[in-house]
């Protein structure tokens, strides 16, 4: 055990996976960097730092730097895990789904099925999520909830390091395409992690705190802010189980069923935005399956049906915040 | 442009096999096209009549190691790959026993066995994923080739030029077959390739490249030979046109009225690569005429078989209709 941040844990788990297993193999853009150029190589070690290191180890046949061809690339990573290798395919930012959703929404999600079951697509696609860095409108989305919307994906949205490590780690021994989402704010986070490596399997969820008067359901980065918000309830005397489902496909109902058996009352915390998104899937099915056990309508912390600006006083409105959760628990406990 | 020109003569045996294959694609689309205009097809269909030499060509250098990815006009390929007939047959009809238990249906043919990978709806994709074949085939050190079987107008989406160049970037054992059929749906190529030349992509990103008459077996088979070749050997990938004659509409029940009048008799009477290798055999390699008509009767027997048991196959188990979503279900 030691002190990791989530981006170590990241690299962890693939440079785990990669010595467990010879046919992981990673592909992406930058993975090394510094591809025919007269610098260095291993130059970025990933757009985002994660895979520094990797290259050295594995070499550049394990290690594929690709062009800026999401396209090409992602659906060379489908057709690579249908015949048999286990890749780990890199998006840097998941607003550029745009450019492959053939390949990820028809090929890697339909694969198995459309062929009747003949064949498994085990590829892990890894990449970014969230807002707060000033990026704008087309590298700040978390795009999570239209993964979730394909039945044949899984969708993994870890919170801490530990998670992140342990799910990562499933994710690439799992069978499916898995789409791994990391919070770019949450990178230089850091806690203790297990120095061996572990797998947390898909599906459940973590109880975050107990309370028992409100039930608070938050994904990702949110989970940090609602913990914040849940604490300074406490405060006020009001108690809420917090839970992270940390896989919205499969999603764990049977976690959040039995606190709002309990609390009667639900809010959901989710930086994707308020139509279509996790949230509403996740108010419909507690709406339809608990009804009677609501004590109070469900309520949404969401971002507004916007999309994300760039400017910082306009995107610290766009992000929910802990006094937007605080409110909307405290409207739910006046019912 | 860089030319394939080695020489690359098909045996007797192999063009027994090429015609025996070529035979079999052309009946099987006359009858599908009888059954589909007699209301007995349920679903969409798009016939691949007219361009049996590219697919029986490039299979006839195909081993268990490759893979081949079709395209939705797929009955050809899969048939030249050797997938079973009736479970073809049973797959177009959305059957129980069809190939993808009838999930699929026809554009997405597939066998795993055979490693041949069905088509994707979008079209294009498959060149992308026949990189990852490629890839994977490298990765393991099986001195094999993935070939992508292309239309023309899947040559017009990006993830085609995404793949000319990731292949060459990669090196990896691919041969893209562009089979060019002068229609992209109901839009000409004069009108949507823009220079009119698929095979002048090649050389652009660094490949081998060639376009050859989709209407002689002899040329196809020479130009598939040498480019399966040089991926297998270690020289990357390469780029085929084969100028290949539709003798259909795009799908079936298209009136077909962007074609000029009389355009497809003269092409079934000048450009049917069928006719054309029959009358070669016999001329050139002392087949007779007996021995050739012996073949098809063969061929029509089985045509028969498999369109009888695909009418009075039932239905797909209706569990199927959850199952094979997941590989893994835990958590779900």
């Amino acid at each position: 055990m030691s002190v990791k941040s989530y981006r170590a844990a990241i690299r962890e788990a693939l440079e785990h996976e990669m010595q467990r297993d010879p046919d992981v193999v990673l592909i992406g853009q930058d993975l090394a960097g510094g591809a025919g150029g007269g610098g260095e190589d291993d130059a970025w070690g990933g757009p985002m730092a994660v895979t520094k290191g990797l290259v050295g180890k594995f070499g550049r046949e394990r290690v594929l730097d690709t062009p800026v061809s999401e396209a090409a690339s992602i659906g060379a990573a489908v057709g690579a895990a249908a015949a048999g290798l286990r890749p780990v395919a890199e998006l840097m930012f998941c607003d550029f789904i745009g450019v492959c959703c053939d390949q990820i929404l028809n090929q890697a999600a339909k694969y198995r099925y459309t062929f009747g079951g003949q064949d498994q697509v085990p590829l892990t696609i890894r990449t970014t999520i969230g807002a707060g860095q000033q990026l704008g409108s087309q590298h700040s989305q978390a795009l999570y909830p239209l993964f979730s919307y394909f039945p044949g994906l899984k969708v993994v949205v870890p919170a801490t390091a530990y998670d992140a490590k342990g799910l990562l780690a499933t994710a690439i021994r799992d069978n499916d395409p898995v789409i791994f989402c990391e919070h770019r704010l949450l990178y230089r986070l850091r806690e203790d992690v297990p120095d061996e490596s572990y797998t947390i399997p898909f599906g459940e969820a973590r109880i975050v705190e107990e309370g028992g008067d409100v039930t608070v359901v938050a994904l990702s980065r949110m989970v940090h802010v609602a913990a914040e918000a849940v604490r300074a309830l406490r405060e006020d005397g009001i108690d809420c189980d917090l839970i992270d489902p940390r896989t919205t496909t499969p999603l764990d109902t049977d976690t959040i069923f039995d606190s709002v058996e309990a609390t009667g009352r639900l809010v959901i915390v989710d930086e994707a935005g308020p139509r279509c998104g996790t949230a509403s899937d996740i108010a419909a099915i507690v709406a339809e399956e608990m009804f009677n056990a609501l004590r109070a309508p469900i309520r949404r912390v969401t971002p507004p049906y916007a999309p994300v600006p760039a400017a910082p006083e306009l995107e610290r409105s766009y992000v929910p915040d802990a006094s937007r959760i605080i409110a909307a628990v405290r409207s739910v406990m006046e019912r | 442009m860089t030319e394939l020109s080695t020489p690359y003569a098909p045996s007797r045996e192999g063009l027994r096999g090429a015609y025996r294959t070529m035979r079999r694609i052309r009946c099987f689309e006359e009858r599908l096209h009888a059954e589909f205009a007699a209301g007995r097809v349920p679903s969409s269909v798009h016939l691949y009549a007219g361009q049996e030499a590219s697919a029986a060509a490039i299979c006839a250098h195909l081993g268990a190691q490759d893979y081949l990815h079709n395209t939705h006009r797929a009955h050809g390929p899969a048939i030249a790959r050797g997938a079973d007939l009736i479970a073809i047959t049973k797959e177009i009809y959305l059957r129980a026993g069809g190939l993808c238990q009838g999930k699929g249906g026809s554009p997405h043919l597939h066998d795993a066995r055979l490693r041949l990978i069905g088509a994707n709806g979008g079209v294009g994709s498959g060149a992308a994923l026949a990189c990852g074949s490629a890839l994977a085939i490298r990765h393991r050190q099986e001195n094999g080739v993935a070939v992508a079987l292309l239309g023309d107008g899947a040559c017009n989406q990006g993830v085609v030029s995404e793949s000319f160049n990731l292949a060459s970037v990669w090196k990896l054992p691919v041969v893209f077959a562009i089979e060019n059929n002068g229609y992209a749906e109901a839009t000409a190529t004069s009108y949507a390739i823009a220079g009119d030349n698929l095979a002048a992509r090649g050389p652009a990103f660094g490949m081998p490249s060639t376009r050859v008459d989709g209407a002689d077996y002899f040329a196809v088979h020479e130009a598939a030979g040498v480019a399966i070749e040089c991926a297998r050997s270690g020289g990357g990938p390469s780029l085929v046109e084969i100028m290949a004659p539709r003798f259909y509409g795009h799908y079936e029940g298209d009136a077909q009225k962007y074609r000029a009048p009389g355009e497809v008799a003269e092409l079934r009477r000048t450009r049917d690569c069928l006719t054309r290798l029959r009358q070669r055999m016999i001329d050139e390699y002392q087949f007779s005429t007996a021995e050739i008509d012996a073949m098809d009767a063969e061929i029509g027997v089985d045509i028969d078989r498999a369109f009888a048991e695909a009418a009075a196959a039932p239905p797909p188990d209706p569990a199927l209709l959850m199952r094979d979503i997941y590989a893994d279900r835990s958590g779900l």
